[in-house]
C-alpha cells in the first residue's frame, strides 16, 4: 500500500462526490466499503440509510427522476452488490443517470471467492451503461469522473464503480484537472443533416392527420417549450407515452393523453388512422405498439431521438434523426409553417365521443370502492401539484388514466422494466430531491409489500410522504390477464395483506382505512395534514379490470373494452362500452 | 450474410467480454471474432464477421459505438477489402498419400508445419473461400484436427490519387465508416 499521496481512496470518493455536486446519497455499510464509510463522516454529503440495497437503488432513481440530477448510491460487496441489479436494471430501462458505488474485496484476493466477494462488474454489465472495477487509489477520480459524465451524457443511465478495499485504503494525490474524463464524448449525436431535417419538414407540411408521439426523451432534454411551439404552430395533437406523462400537459387542448395497451381507444384508433407520426424521445415499446405489423399503417413516420440504436430498431422509420430532441426541434422549428388542422382534430373528437363523461370516475358511489374514483379524486384534491410515484400493476394504469399530469418531473414509475416495490423508496428519493414538494406514493397491496420495510427509513429520515395503498386483495394486473386469456384460473393471485393501519402504527406513522368513496376526502386531507410520512389503505372492488386493453401482440385498435353488462349491475355494468 | 466490421476499443480488461456479450444479449449471430494489438498504443482491433440482415448489423453497429470503450466502428460492407483467416490442419498422411497432400498443399500455398509419423500439419493462409476448398480438398484424407483463427478484415486503400498526400496519414477509414 503505498504511502506517498494527499488523501485516501475513501477521501478521494467524498471529495469527487462532492465536487461533482452530490448532496446525498443512499446506501448501506459492509465490511468492504467500511474505509468508505469511515471516511463519509468528515464530508456534508448526507448519507440515507436504507433497508435494502435494492432501495437504496430505487430512491436514487426516484431522487434523480424528480429532479434531473445525479443519482447517487453506496453498497458493499457481495449480497450488498447484488441487491442493486434489479434496481440497476430498471433504471437502465428507463434512462435514469446514476453512479452506485459498490466496495470490492481486496485486490490480493480477487478472483478467489474470498468473503463477500462476487463478480459484480460481471454481473451488471448489461444493466449498466458502463462499469469499472477500480484496484488502486490513483484511478478513483478518474473512474469516478468519468462515471458521472458517462451517466448523464447521451441517453444517460447507470455507471457501477466497483472499488477493491486497499484502493479505498491506499493513498493518492488529487489531481482533478488530470482527471477530465473524455471518452464520453466520443460517441457524440453526428451533426444534423440537413437533408433528413428537410425530409421531415415535408412530411409535416403534408400531413394531413398528424400525432405526435410524446415520450420520456422530452423531459430528459428539456425540450416542452419547443414541442408545444411545434404542436401548437402546426396544430398537431399528442399522444403520451407513460413515461412521457407529465412532459407536455394533459389538460393542453391537443393533448390526447396516454397510448398504447392501456391508452384511451379513441387515441389508440387516432394513431392507427394517422397520416404522420412525430415520434419524440420514445421508443416504439411493444406496449406502444401493439402488433408491429398493423401498426399505424398509413403513417409516414419521423423519429427523433438521442439514442441511434432505437431508430429503425422496433418500427421501420421514414425519417431518423438521431440527436438532442432541443437541438434538433430547434433546427426544425423555425420552418415549421403554421397550419389548421380542426377537421382532423375534430375527426379525433368525434371519436372519443362522450366516453369521457361516461367514465366510471364519474359515477356515483354505489357502495364499492374503485380506484378510479380514488386516483380522479386524489387529483383533484391535490390540485393535480402533487408528484406521484406509482408501483407497477394495475394501479400504475389506473393513476396513468385518472391523474393527469400537467408538470414535468410529476410522475414517477418504472415503466421499461416494470419493477414491483419502486414506488416507495423512489418517493422517499423523489421527496429528498424536492423537499417543497407534495409526494404521493400509489402502490398496491402486492408491491407495496416488496419494499415496505423503507418505512423506517422514511421515518428515520424526517421523510413525508403520502401514501395510498390500492388494496384489492389480488395482485390484480396478473389476475386481470388470468382472467382474460387463463379462463380464470388465479393462480398464485390472492394476497394476504397485514392490517396496514395497525402496520402504519408499528412505524410510528399515520395510518387510516377507506372503504367508500364518501370517506376519501377526508382520509386524504389528514394524511396531508400529518407531520410525517402518513399512509391510507383503499379497500377496493377486488376483480376490477384496467379497460380498455390492447392484449399483447394484438393490433392497437383490437382493444378489449369495458363489459357491457357485469354480474350485480355494479358501477362497472353502468359504464357500458366505449363509444369508439 | 456476412458482414465484416472491424472495431477500435481501449486495450482494457473487459472490452471483449462487452463486445461479445452485446452481441449475444442483442441476439446478433457471430460468425468470428479475432482480436489483437494495433498500430496505435494502448488500443486493440476487433474484426467481427457477424451473420445478419442489413438492418441488424447496423443496429449492432449503433450498439457498439454506444460503448464507452469502443473508439470506432467500421462497416467493410461492398467496399474492396482483404479478408484473411489463418488455419492450421493436421490431415492423415501416412507414406502412400504423403506425396498427393504435399502436391495439394503447394498448390494453396500451404505450408507444412508439422510432420509425425502419420500426419502432417499444414498452415494456409487467405481468404475464407480459399481455406474452405484446401478443407474440401483434405477431407478424403481424414481431418484430425482442424483450427481457424477467424478472419482479419482491413479496406483496400484508394489507387485513385497519385498525388503526395501533404497532411498526415489519413485516419483507417473513419469518414467512410459512417455510411451504414
Amino acid at each position: 500500500m503505498s504511502k506517498a499521496g494527499t488523501h485516501t481512496g475513501a477521501q478521494l470518493i467524498w471529495e469527487c462526490l462532492t465536487r461533482e455536486g452530490v448532496t446525498t446519497v443512499f446506501g448501506y455499510p459492509g465490511g468492504a466499503i467500511l474505509p468508505t464509510y469511515d471516511a463519509m463522516v468528515d464530508f456534508s454529503i448526507r448519507h440515507v440509510l436504507v433497508r435494502h440495497e435494492q432501495s437504496a437503488v430505487h430512491m436514487a432513481d426516484g431522487y434523480a427522476r424528480a429532479s434531473g440530477r445525479v443519482g447517487v448510491v453506496v453498497a458493499t460487496s457481495g449480497p450488498g452488490a447484488t441487491n442493486l441489479v434489479t434496481g440497476l436494471a430498471t433504471a437502465m430501462m428507463d434512462s435514469t443517470p446514476l453512479v452506485a458505488i459498490t466496495g470490492q474485496v481486496g485486490s490480493g484476493v480477487l478472483g478467489t471467492d474470498a468473503f463477500q466477494e462476487v463478480d459484480i462488474t460481471g454481473i451488471t454489465l448489461p444493466v449498466t451503461k458502463h462499469n469499472y472495477l477500480v484496484t488502486r487509489a490513483a484511478d478513483i477520480v478518474p473512474a469516478l469522473r468519468e462515471a458521472f459524465a458517462v451517466a448523464k451524457s447521451g441517453r444517460s443511465g447507470p455507471v457501477l464503480v466497483d472499488i477493491t478495499k486497499d484502493a479505498q485504503q491506499g493513498r493518492a494525490d488529487l489531481d482533478w484537472e488530470a482527471a477530465e474524463p473524455i471518452r464520453h464524448l466520443r460517441h457524440l449525436p453526428p451533426p444534423l443533416d440537413p437533408e433528413a431535417l428537410a425530409r421531415a419538414l415535408e412530411l409535416i407540411r403534408h400531413a394531413k392527420r398528424p400525432i405526435i408521439l410524446a415520450g420520456h426523451g422530452i423531459q430528459m432534454s428539456g425540450a416542452r417549450a419547443e414541442v408545444l411551439t411545434l404542436a401548437e404552430r402546426a396544430d398537431i395533437p399528442f399522444a403520451l407515452t407513460l413515461l412521457g406523462l407529465g412532459a407536455v400537459p394533459a389538460t393542453h387542448p391537443l393533448s390526447l393523453g396516454m397510448m398504447g395497451m392501456h391508452g384511451e381507444a379513441w387515441v389508440n384508433k387516432a394513431i392507427q388512422e394517422a397520416d404522420l407520426l412525430l415520434a419524440f424521445g420514445m421508443r416504439f415499446d411493444d406496449r406502444v405498439t401493439g402488433k408491429l405489423k398493423e401498426y399505424a399503417p398509413h403513417a409516414k413516420k419521423i423519429h427523433i431521438d438521442i439514442d441511434a440504436s432505437e431508430l429503425g430498431k422496433n418500427v421501420p422509420v421514414d425519417v431518423a434523426i438521431a440527436g438532442d430532441l432541443l437541438t434538433v426541434l430547434r433546427a426544425l422549428l423555425p420552418d415549421v409553417p403554421v397550419a389548421d388542422r380542426s377537421k382532423w382534430l375534430k375527426q379525433i373528437r368525434g371519436w372519443r365521443g362522450d366516453s369521457a363523461v361516461r367514465d366510471i370516475k364519474n359515477l356515483p358511489d354505489d357502495g364499492h370502492l374503485y380506484a378510479a374514483h380514488v386516483m380522479h379524486d386524489l387529483w383533484r384534491l391535490t390540485g393535480g401539484n402533487a408528484v406521484v410515484v406509482t408501483d407497477v400493476g394495475q394501479h400504475q394504469m389506473w393513476e396513468a388514466q385518472y391523474y393527469h399530469h400537467d408538470a414535468e418531473r410529476s410522475l414517477i414509475t418504472s415503466g421499461g422494466a416494470g419493477t414491483m416495490g419502486f414506488a416507495l423508496p423512489a418517493a422517499i428519493g423523489a421527496k429528498l430531491a424536492r423537499p417543497e414538494a407534495e409526494v404521493w406514493v400509489v402502490a398496491g397491496d402486492g408491491g407495496f409489500q416488496m419494499t415496505f420495510a423503507e418505512l423506517m427509513t422514511a421515518v428515520q429520515e424526517g421523510v413525508k410522504v403520502n401514501i395510498a395503498i390500492i388494496n384489492n386483495g389480488f395482485l390484480g394486473m396478473v389476475r386481470q390477464w388470468q382472467a382474460l386469456f387463463y379462463e380464470g384460473r388465479y393462480a398464485a393471485t390472492p394476497i394476504l395483506s397485514p392490517d396496514f393501519v395497525k402496520l402504519a402504527g408499528a412505524f410510528g406513522i399515520h395510518g387510516q382505512r377507506v372503504d367508500t368513496r364518501a370517506d376519501l376526502a377526508e382520509a386524504v386531507a389528514a394524511a396531508r395534514a400529518a407531520e410525517g410520512t402518513a399512509l391510507i389503505e383503499f379497500r377496493v372492488e377486488q376483480e376490477d379490470s384496467v379497460y380498455p386493453m390492447v392484449p399483447a401482440g394484438a393490433a392497437l385498435h383490437e382493444m378489449i373494452r369495458r363489459p357491457a353488462t357485469h354480474a350485480g349491475a355494479s358501477a362497472i355494468a353502468e359504464t357500458g362500452s366505449d363509444p369508439v | 450474410m456476412p458482414h465484416v466490421l472491424v472495431v477500435y476499443t481501449d486495450d482494457e480488461p473487459g472490452v471483449l467480454t462487452r463486445v461479445a456479450s452485446l452481441f449475444r444479449r442483442r441476439g446478433f449471430n457471430i460468425h468470428s471474432l479475432t482480436v489483437g494489438p494495433t498500430e496505435r498504443p494502448h488500443q486493440s482491433r476487433m474484426t467481427i464477421v457477424v451473420d445478419a440482415e442489413e438492418a441488424t448489423v447496423r443496429l449492432a453497429v449503433e450498439h457498439l459505438r454506444k460503448q464507452v470503450s469502443v473508439l470506432e466502428v467500421q462497416q467493410l460492407g461492398d467496399r474492396p477489402k482483404v479478408v484473411r483467416d489463418l488455419a492450421l490442419i493436421r490431415v492423415a498422411a501416412g507414406l502412400d498419400v504423403r506425396s498427393e497432400v504435399l502436391q495439394l498443399a503447394q498448390v494453396f500455398r500451404a505450408n507444412v508445419v508439422d510432420i509425425a509419423g502419420d500426419s502432417l500439419a499444414i498452415e494456409c493462409t487467405g481468404g475464407p473461400d480459399k481455406i474452405d476448398a484446401l478443407v474440401d480438398a483434405l477431407r478424403p484424407f481424414g481431418i484430425l484436427e482442424l483450427g481457424r483463427t477467424g478472419a482479419v478484415a482491413m479496406a483496400r486503400g484508394s489507387r485513385a490519387s497519385p498525388q503526395p498526400r501533404l497532411t498526415a496519414a489519413p485516419q483507417p477509414a473513419s469518414n467512410q465508416a459512417m455510411s451504414v
